[in-house]
């Protein structure tokens, strides 16, 4: 048995893979147990999202932003909204913006509910997934609330957010918010000290500062490599420079680092909704601009003035006009940087959408973290990379 | 923030010589036009220089304008974390015409680079692996460029008989239409129905 030809072995992962989250096509090529380079394959997924606005007016192009990511819906719809807005150089009454940020902590702690327990069900814990899905189910419910879905709300719009909260929404919010901080309590004793999810995480994919930096990560991932960086703190928009709360910063920028920082983000998202939920009890007023150029007229008035019914009219058919320039919004979505470019040639339709979404430069960094690692922990990284189809093919 | 933004751009303007060939600073934004032969000296002082450290590449797009002579715009986003401070980078290209790659810069634009081959066409010199990455395995075109149909030139199905998917030239049960609502009395291109008539006689 001597002189054997070792070949290297190169396979498939995916496109139909329970670890794989969603449809990625992994190009695997092992050295025995040993990663030796994976080439991600995307875009099984890929829906046309930025053509399809390119023929929708800016009223029309919202609901896509929700089908991107679809976990965190309300984020990208805000990206989009703060990018038109910039355009129209129209700024959102306080009560909008108060809203807006109210429900973008929502998202962030939907998001980060099921990455984190999926991430556990990546390395084998299946409770988690099942205890953080019944925490999203509730907080679901306020989405449907403001927006009569589950999901796809298509709530935040240019100019504002699309309704008022219903009435009672508050006081249902605060009951969840003070029962939320046991459950994570309950989570962390579950996962955050098991010996298997420590095995599995701690030091596997560890990226450094620069690393991180040069390879476009943003959000968790790069708050994990101890870069403390938030859009939220660092360009801030809306109401969050009124808002108190802390950046959680990883030390090892390993698997277990991004785990902890998506947990402790969900005790500092807590805190803006407590917050947020205080000032909307005072500060009242529109929650859109008071433009019926942008901003359809209320239901009661079109029954009674003609103007409000044309106005109403042309808003949904042709649409309101952009005047002619470009502009780039960032939000900080609980995946990272997502950006919306936008260029408008001044008609009712966008020229060219670009969607910046984070999850694209964090998989294609998926080969420099899993090189030298053994197959398992290819697993383990996917998980902690918090990618979603929706946004990585658009 | 826009003074700030001025100084920027003054200062990168006077430090690379010509290589900046215009520079706007419009909603507060700042963005720096280039030439594909000044790219990436422009990318690397933008990214050592103390003044600027825009280390990060947070987006490489592409633009199509098919009236122009230079038809395409490769966009570049840069972020510097140090000074919070972003800056829009622009190249104008065509079809035949290469970009380099900004691999060599930032490692980061690989795939972005890809993805801007896959949807306008636009080639990148050096690249170390431009395919294609988000349109299907034999694509054939370039979606996203102005001229390409939504609709797209071919349709997909599975076919019970070969047992496999199998691609056909796209048929629509109806004609395509496009909704254009933009009113004709404010500046819509299009010709309403029978004024075709009006200019014939």
């Amino acid at each position: 048995m001597s002189d054997v030809a070792i070949k290297n072995l190169t396979f498939n992962f995916g496109p139909q893979h329970p670890a794989a989250h969603g449809v990625l096509r992994l190009v695997v090529e092992m050295d025995g147990e040993v990663v030796e380079r994976c080439d991600p394959h995307i875009g099984l997924l890929h829906r046309g999202t930025e053509k399809l606005i390119e023929y929708k007016t800016y009223l029309q192009a919202v609901p896509y932003f929700d089908r991107l990511d679809y976990v965190s819906p309300m984020c990208q719809e805000h990206a989009f909204a703060l990018t038109v807005e910039k355009l129209l150089e129209i700024k959102v009454p306080e009560r909008g913006q108060w809203i807006r940020v109210l429900f973008s902590e929502i998202t962030r702690i939907l998001n980060h509910l099921l990455n984190v327990t999926t991430f556990a069900m990546d390395v084998g814990a299946l409770t988690p997934t099942l205890w953080g899905f019944e925490q999203r189910e509730l907080l679901m419910e306020f989405y449907e609330g403001v927006s009569g879905s589950r999901m796809h709300a298509a709530y935040f719009r240019p100019g504002g957010v699309h309704q008022d909260l219903p009435a009672g929404m508050l006081d249902k919010m605060k009951a969840w918010c003070d029962q939320f901080p046991e459950f994570l309590v309950d989570l962390e004793r579950l996962i955050t000290e098991h010996r298997i999810f420590k095995q599995r995480t701690v030091d596997i994919g560890a990226v450094s500062a620069e690393d991180a930096i040069a390879w476009g990560f943003s959000g968790p991932m790069l708050r994990a490599s101890n870069v403390a960086w938030d859009l939220r703190r660092a360009q801030p928009y809306d109401v969050y420079d009124k808002v108190d709360f802390e950046i959680p910063v990883g030390k090892t920028g390993d698997c277990f680092a991004r785990y902890l920082v998506r947990m402790e983000e969900m005790t500092q998202s807590l805190r803006i909704m407590l917050q947020c939920i205080e000032a909307l009890r005072k500060v009242s007023g529109p929650v859109r601009v008071d433009d019926r150029k942008i901003a359809p007229p209320r239901r009661g008035e079109m029954k009674t003035s003609m103007e409000a019914l044309i106005h109403h009219f042309k808003l949904y058919t042709e649409g309101y006009k952009v005047p002619a320039g470009e502009a780039y919004a960032a939000v900080e979505a609980p995946k990272g940087e997502f950006g919306v470019y936008v260029v408008s040639d001044g008609t009712n339709k966008p020229y060219r959408c670009k969607i910046r979404a984070p999850g694209f430069p964090h998989l294609q960094a998926l080969d420099m973290m899993s090189k030298g690692h053994m197959l398992a922990d290819l697993s383990a990284n996917i998980g902690s990379l918090d990618i979603v189809f929706g946004e990585v093919d658009r | 923030m826009d003074d700030k933004l001025n100084d920027l751009a003054a200062h990168v303007t006077a430090a690379t010589g010509d290589a900046v060939t215009a520079s706007t600073v419009r909603l507060g934004e700042l963005t720096l036009q280039t030439t594909a032969g000044k790219l990436l000296s422009l990318l690397t002082f933008l990214r050592d220089d103390p003044k600027c450290l825009f280390r990060q590449l947070v987006d490489i797009c592409g633009a199509d304008y098919p009236e122009r002579a230079q038809r395409f715009d490769v966009v570049y986003h840069l972020l510097s974390h140090r000074l919070n401070q972003r800056v829009r980078v622009k190249v104008a290209t065509d079809e035949d015409t290469p970009v380099p790659s900004a691999a060599p810069v930032h490692p980061a634009a690989p795939w972005f680079e890809r993805e801007t081959w896959d949807l306008y066409g636009i080639w990148f010199a050096d690249h170390p692996d431009l395919r294609r990455i988000l349109t299907d395995y034999g694509f054939e075109g370039h979606p996203l460029r102005k001229d390409f149909p939504l609709t797209g030139f071919v349709e997909l199905r599975y076919d019970e008989k070969q047992k496999r998917v199998v691609y056909e030239p796209v048929k629509l049960t109806q004609e395509f239409r496009r909704f254009d609502f933009l009113s004709p009395w404010e500046g819509a291109r299009y010709v309403l129905p029978g004024d075709e008539k009006a200019t014939k006689t």
